[in-house]
């Protein structure tokens, strides 16, 4: 296959060889590059020549990264066509059994195993690539969520939110405040620290997860009982790039509820603003239909505790460090905030879920004020992972290497 | 991780920690914050001093001292030792009063507290009937007289404190007995003075307000004289031959009484306003004191007239023709003699005044009263502290030398030795000689003794002699003109007054092996000096250094550049400056340091930083670290306040402003005026009213103060690649930003004509942004690198240049630990994301095993921004250790922690106090002494006798037995009136 990749193809250019596969059936064909056509007959052609004609078909693509792009209208498929040099490898999918997680940047070659490519690192390349938009939740980069739901008491909500260099300010106030506790001796009254402002715009506002009169109960996992707002004010900004907070928010009703074992926990929580517990209540649906024993049949609905290690997005790699006498400026690592700032860098893991260590995470959207019924809808459909990015230094890295133009076919 | 690390070596490492670090609050030094109460013991030859925070401290001689604290928060008004005893009492401004004993244990004494006490009045009586206002403790040490605002004097027994209510003085029995032309029979007023007839301790002269006085007796409970003094009254001394009473008054006059004498008109031997014609202040205290040949000494303090000299704080002391006005920098709070001989009732030698910045001792032995150098309680303040910087282990040579100089700074003082001796210091010889080096806000640097208990000054050095400023330089010294009445003498070090804020000293760095220190100033101004035996002429070179490279678009508006005087200037032996390098902008020296083997100084400024050669006086490199568009770093740090207070006006005006144009254009439409106004009121409540809070928001490159240079370091370490190393220097900034340069320096043979060169090798720009503290290169063995000439003179080994090197970077938030020389990331320990706190100060030390004598390792001290110290492990940065020390509100405190090479510091605890801490088991400097109390005829024989008190007296009555015949006659006369009057006092007591 490398071979075939490199050698230049001794046939007319204007032609395009084109290497269908469902399920475990090959279909070699070749297409005019100059008249494509339109997908309607590009779709009836493959159903003929797979001899499927009443399969509805998944169309998907493996583009010069190895990423597995969708092909389902006349851009696409034209974008397709024209960027396969030579080969256009095609892969079907029966639509009912469709894996729309198999789907975005680097998906494809990640499958595979990259020992190679993981050992050249060319983040030239990662520069050239144009970045890719599809509309699917999952290509967006996530700006916040909320973890952890399953170990949470309910009236608690833990909300990451997501900096990673971008220009949004993080765009909240704290302030000192007194909340009432309940003890064997009665209420108590004890200092606390709540939020005291959104900044309009700000990465917290969008989210909308966070809301002025929050209660602050933990920053990334440690508990601001005891300390001053001068301290949790410090301790947040030491982890603004990867902020983790736990409040209890002033509007009780929004929250998550835990449907029980067989219920189905989907319609219980329906606030009128509950972007997060529409999303959160549906995917706890799914869960609960599969019933206990389901679990482990479905690891994507196996939720984990949110370990705190993990919390701690490794900034280490991201320290720029110049060589100033330089030739070049090799940059250590995944510094990638800094030389490539375009680049989406998180992407659902494929060999994360494998791993069983996919996260209860809800992921909201990078457009921010994402409609309950878009996200709920088609995350409930897909039945996909709802993995967070990990920031696992490994993957993370092996992420980015990927992005050579050694791809492994 | 920690779960499979095996139990045994846990615990190791734990009692290992046990062994190596200990933290402890050592001792203060320097002079007591806001002194308040002042009291000598001459038999225990101690001084006491209460503050008013409510701590007690006591000296004796050098290295003996004492400190307690009252649990209360209240300010000590008075302090008393219990004649003979190692007792003493304290009253505070709450009316309690405290017993305090030096116990000794194991060898040591030590200050307790052990008991308490409050008067109680009878119920419903007013709180002023049992205010204390006066204390005497009776020469027996078994009692107490407290007279009080009403005007009792209550009898209590110590240490004990059992009210002896019998034998109270009320207020009720002494009016009674006031002759009637006194004034109308007046409210005497509160009880003002106790004193005890020096040579019969059954009377006692109490003094009230009013200016009355009565001597009682207290055996057979009735007066034997009345002073009928109309003025109000400040203090009463009875003098030594018990013939007369001095007392003082509210309007500059004293007189003296004649003791014994009926004829009351008669009594008032003289009356003088010393410095009279015009109104003058009050005589606060007034003490008289005999010699063995000649006139007395008279010694009051105050009485200053009111119009001309009302501020200065004078104390006078007249002797035969000598007459002083001793004109002190702060308030007087008391002042007593110290008097010469065995039993201390020889001639007075010294006079010891409490001010309130500091304690001064006058030889009044020797001609022209000299100042003794106290050798302790020094205010360190006497200019404002800016900086300090502590230098462990100094060689003896430089030591020697550094004291030579400061001998010849210290003629004017007295060569007696100081006069308070009582105690023995029991503390071991400090182990090394440590020098604490002070940089102050006029341009000095003092350099004291910090090896042991006492902070003793050594030396000072002026920087402001190289530069013109507006002060006149002898401004100082213009004393009394001749002829000048009162006949003013300045006193006292304490010197508040800056001549010119760009003199403070903001660095400082002393090389001990070289002698080379540099200093650097808050107008950029960076000094060299070197040490010198002889006095020389030096011209100072000055050289300007740009550190903004042009860049464009910047002017600043701070100050200006300090003038250098261009003549040669002589400067006395000591440290003299050679070389200067000035900022431009003058911003404030914010890094420094000094590479003595390499002759190089680099220094840095919140706009860049720059590297100087002192051998070839060049500048060999200048950074500019400046964030081009950080506009705030260009106001200098006087006009950043004023842009503050600027802005807090200009909004108030611009909502002023607003509702004044509301009002002009919906004039006609009142409803709707008032909403704004409404609407605006409700906006000034929420600013006044809005609670405290704070923004989260990450750091970005563009805030303000970004390029601000944090530190500086040198390091001869693997820069570029791992096989040669190479002379380095590296900068952090506030930032979060690392720059490496590599230097090239010519061969020693060359060193003096060819150029050091400064290659940019690295820079790194931390993820988190935190401001870099400190750099620090660790070496194959996990070492932190010596110092320059360290290993050069046998006192260190030499680096492991083996192994690979670490650079580890500490920020305000995080340590981290890079490989070198391809910096990458291998280690690092996080506070701030994990406990909210930052790294506020850092140092280097050494910390040696309690238990094997060969065992020791280096580790990162720590203090917090919570106030916190951490001890963190090198090359592992591993939290070992954590102690609070220093209250988080204290920021000063927090700002002026130094720490020394072995695991101890010193932090300001009030402008004018350190506190020494150790966090190292072997290295502790605390003050251990013993005092005793000594074994004098008269307290021998008070101990022998059980009920001590009652037979002194009764032993003495037999003296004065004339004198008794004719009070009993008296009181026969007086009898019932007196009696009736007794009961109803008892009653109402009761």
């Amino acid at each position: 296959m490398n071979k075939n990749h490199r050698v230049p193809s001794n046939r007319s250019l204007s032609a395009v060889e084109v290497k269908s596969k469902f399920g475990a059936e090959f279909r070699r064909f070749s297409l005019d590059r100059s008249k494509p056509g339109r997908f309607d007959e590009f779709y009836g052609l493959l159903q003929h020549v797979h001899r499927i004609p009443n399969v509805e078909l998944l169309v998907g693509y493996a583009d010069v990264h190895g990423d597995l792009l969708p092909i389902n209208n006349d851009d696409n498929y034209h974008k397709a066509i024209s960027t396969a040099s030579p080969l256009l490898r095609l892969f079907l999918q029966r639509k009912e059994e469709a894996d729309y997680s198999t789907f975005g940047t680097d998906s494809l070659t990640r499958k595979k195993n990259t020992v190679l490519s993981a050992v050249l690192l060319r983040p030239d390349a990662a520069r050239k690539k144009a970045p890719v938009i599809i509309s699917l939740p999952r290509d967006f980069r996530p700006v916040s969520s909320i973890i952890d739901v399953d170990i949470l008491p309910e009236t608690h909500r833990r909300v990451r939110l997501y900096k990673h260099g971008q220009e949004k300010p993080l765009g909240f106030y704290i302030r000192d405040g007194s909340s009432v506790r309940v003890t064997p001796q009665g209420l108590e009254k004890v200092p606390g620290i709540f939020i005291s402002r959104m900044v309009p715009g700000g990465l917290a506002e969008s989210t909308g997860l966070l809301a002025v009169n929050d209660e602050v109960l933990e920053v990334n996992g440690i508990e601001v009982v005891g300390k001053s707002l001068d301290q949790v004010t410090d301790m947040m900004i030491a982890n603004s790039h990867n902020l983790i907070i736990t409040v209890k928010p002033a509007n009780q009703r929004n929250n998550v509820v835990r449907s029980g074992g067989g219920g189905g926990g989907g319609g219980t929580a329906s606030g009128s603003s509950g972007r997060s517990s529409d999303s959160g209540a549906s995917y706890y649906g799914c869960s609960s239909q599969g019933g206990v024993g389901a679990a482990a049949s479905m690891p994507t609905h196996i939720i984990q505790n949110f370990p705190v290690g993990d919390l701690d997005s490794d900034e280490d790699d991201e320290d720029l460090v110049i060589d100033a006498r330089g030739e070049a400026e090799p940059i250590r690592r995944a510094s990638s905030n800094y030389s490539m700032p375009s680049l989406p860098r998180y992407e659902p893991h494929l060999n994360l879920r494998a791993a069983a260590s996919s996260t209860s995470a809800l992921s909201i959207n990078a457009n921010g004020t994402l409609p309950a019924s878009g996200s709920s809808g088609s995350l409930s459909n897909t039945n996909a992972t709802l993995s967070t990015p990990s920031p696992d230094r490994a993957t993370e890295r092996r992420s980015l290497e990927e992005d050579g133009t050694v791809i492994t076919l | 991780m920690k779960r499979f690390r095996r139990h045994g070596q846990e615990s190791q490492r734990d009692r290992l920690k046990q062994e190596l670090f200990q933290f402890n609050k050592t001792v203060e030094h320097g002079f007591p914050h806001q002194p308040s109460a002042l009291s000598y013991s001459p038999s225990l030859q101690l001084l006491a001093i209460g503050t008013r925070s409510g701590a007690i401290k006591l000296y004796g001689a050098p290295g003996v001292e004492f400190m307690g604290l009252h649990d209360e928060n209240a300010a000590v008004t008075q302090v008393h030792f219990l004649p003979h005893q190692v007792e003493l009492v304290t009253l505070l401004d709450d009316n309690s009063l405290h017993m305090w004993t030096l116990k000794a244990h194991k060898g040591l004494s030590e200050l307790l507290e052990i008991g308490r006490f409050t008067l109680t009045g009878p119920p419903g009586a007013l709180p002023s009937v049992t205010r204390v206002t006066a204390v005497l403790a009776h020469s027996s040490g078994e009692l107490l007289l407290l007279g009080t605002e009403g005007g009792h004097v209550f009898i209590v027994e110590v240490p004990g404190f059992r009210e002896l209510e019998e034998r109270n003085i009320s207020l009720d029995q002494v009016a009674s007995s006031v002759p009637d032309d006194y004034i109308g029979r007046r409210n005497l007023e509160h009880v003002e003075a106790l004193q005890e007839n020096p040579l019969n301790p059954n009377q006692v002269v109490i003094g009230y307000g009013r200016g009355l006085m009565v001597i009682w007796d207290m055996e057979k409970q009735c007066a034997i004289q009345h002073i009928p003094a109309t003025q109000q009254l400040e203090s009463v001394w009875w003098t030594e031959d018990a013939g007369y009473i001095l007392s003082s008054h509210s309007d500059g006059s004293y007189c003296r009484w004649m003791v014994g004498v009926e004829d009351l008109n008669e009594e008032e031997e003289k009356s003088d306003i010393p410095y009279g014609h015009f109104p003058c202040k009050a005589i606060s205290k007034i003490v008289q004191l005999p010699t063995e040949d000649g006139p007395p000494f008279l010694l009051f303090s105050g009485g200053m007239p009111r119009a001309s000299y009302g501020d200065r704080h004078c104390i006078t002391v007249i002797h035969g023709k000598t007459h002083v006005a001793l004109d002190f920098t702060s308030r007087i709070i008391d002042f007593f003699v110290i008097r010469s001989g065995l039993q201390h009732t020889g001639d007075p030698s010294a006079l010891v005044v409490l001010v309130e910045e500091e304690l001064v001792v006058i030889d009044l032995q020797t001609d022209g009263w000299p100042v003794i150098q106290t050798p302790y309680l020094v205010p360190l303040h006497s200019s404002a502290i800016t900086c300090s910087h502590h230098v462990s282990a100094i060689p003896i040579k430089l030591w020697e030398r550094v004291i030579a100089a400061g001998d010849l700074q210290k003629t004017h003082y007295s060569k007696k030795p100081w006069p308070i001796t009582g105690g023995r210091s029991l503390a071991p010889d400090p182990p090394q000689r440590d020098l604490l080096l002070t940089g102050h806000e006029d341009g000095t640097v003092r350099f004291w003794d910090a090896s042991g208990v006492c902070l003793y000054p050594m030396y000072k050095l002026s920087t402001a002699g190289v530069f013109h400023t507006d002060a006149d330089p002898n401004d100082n010294m213009n004393q009394g003109s001749e002829g000048e009445w009162p006949p003013f003498r300045k006193v006292g070090c304490f010197d508040p007054y800056s001549d010119d804020p760009r003199l403070g000293v903001q660095k400082i760095h002393l090389c001990k092996y070289s002698g080379y220190l540099t200093v650097a100033g808050t107008a950029g101004q960076i000094l060299v000096l070197e040490l010198n035996d002889e006095a020389a002429d030096q011209i100072v070179e000055a050289k300007v250094v740009d550190l903004l490279q042009g860049q464009e678009g910047f002017r600043w508006k701070g100050h200006t550049r300090l003038d250098v005087r261009e003549e040669p200037v002589q400067f006395p032996p000591g440290f003299q400056p050679f070389a200067l390098v000035q900022c431009q902008p003058p911003a404030v020296v914010t890094a420094l340091t000094l590479h003595s083997e390499w002759k190089l100084v680099a220094f840095g400024t919140s706009h860049g930083f720059g590297l100087y050669d002192y051998q070839q006086k060049s500048n060999i490199l200048v950074k500019c670290t400046l964030n081009p568009s950080d506009q705030l770093a260009m106001e200098g740090p006087l006009s950043r306040v004023k842009s503050i207070k600027k802005s807090l006006r200009q909004s108030f005006r611009r909502i002023r402003r607003s509702r004044v144009s509301l009002r002009k254009h919906h004039v006609n439409n009142a409803a709707k005026l008032q909403e704004a106004n409404a609407r605006l009121e409700a906006e000034l409540a929420e600013m006044e009213l809005a609670p405290v809070q704070r923004k989260i928001e990450a750091r970005s490159s563009d805030d303000s103060f970004t390029g601000l240079v944090r530190t500086l370091y040198f390091a001869d370490t693997f820069l570029t690649d791992s096989s040669h190393n190479t002379p380095s220097l590296w900068a952090g900034t506030n930032g979060g930003c690392v720059f490496a340069y590599m230097l090239r320096l010519p061969p020693v043979e060359h060193r003096a004509d060819e150029q050091v060169t400064a290659q940019p090798a690295k820079e790194i720009q931390l993820m988190h942004r935190a401001p870099v503290v400190g750099i620090v290169v660790l070496d194959g063995h996990g070492a932190p690198l010596p110092e320059p000439l360290e290993v050069a003179h046998d006192l260190a080994r030499s680096p492991d240049m083996q192994g690979s090197h670490h650079l580890l970077v500490i920020s305000e938030e995080q340590f981290k630990v890079f490989t070198l020389p391809k910096v990458s990331a291998k280690m690092k320990l996080k506070l701030t994301a994990v406990d909210g706190s930052r790294v506020r100060r850092v140092g280097v030390s050494w910390f040696g095993s309690s238990k094997s004598e060969e065992y020791g390792e280096s580790g990162l001290v720590v203090l917090t921004n919570q106030g916190d110290v951490h001890v963190v492990s090198l090359p592992s940065v591993k939290m070992q250790v954590q102690y609070p020390c220093i209250r988080r509100e204290d920021v000063s405190g927090i700002a002026s922690c130094v720490f020394t090479k072995h695991g101890q510091g010193f932090y300001l605890i009030s402008p004018s106090e350190f506190e020494r801490f150790s966090l190292s088991t072997r290295f502790v400097v605390e003050p251990r002494c013993l005092v005793e109390l000594p074994l004098q005829p008269g307290s021998a024989k008070r101990r022998i006798h059980s009920d001590g008190g009652s037979s002194t007296l009764r032993s003495t009555r037999l003296d004065s037995e004339d004198a008794e015949v004719l009070q009993e006659i008296q009181k026969s006369l007086e009898g019932d009136q007196t009696s009736f009057l007794e009961n109803n006092v008892k009653n109402a007591v009761a």
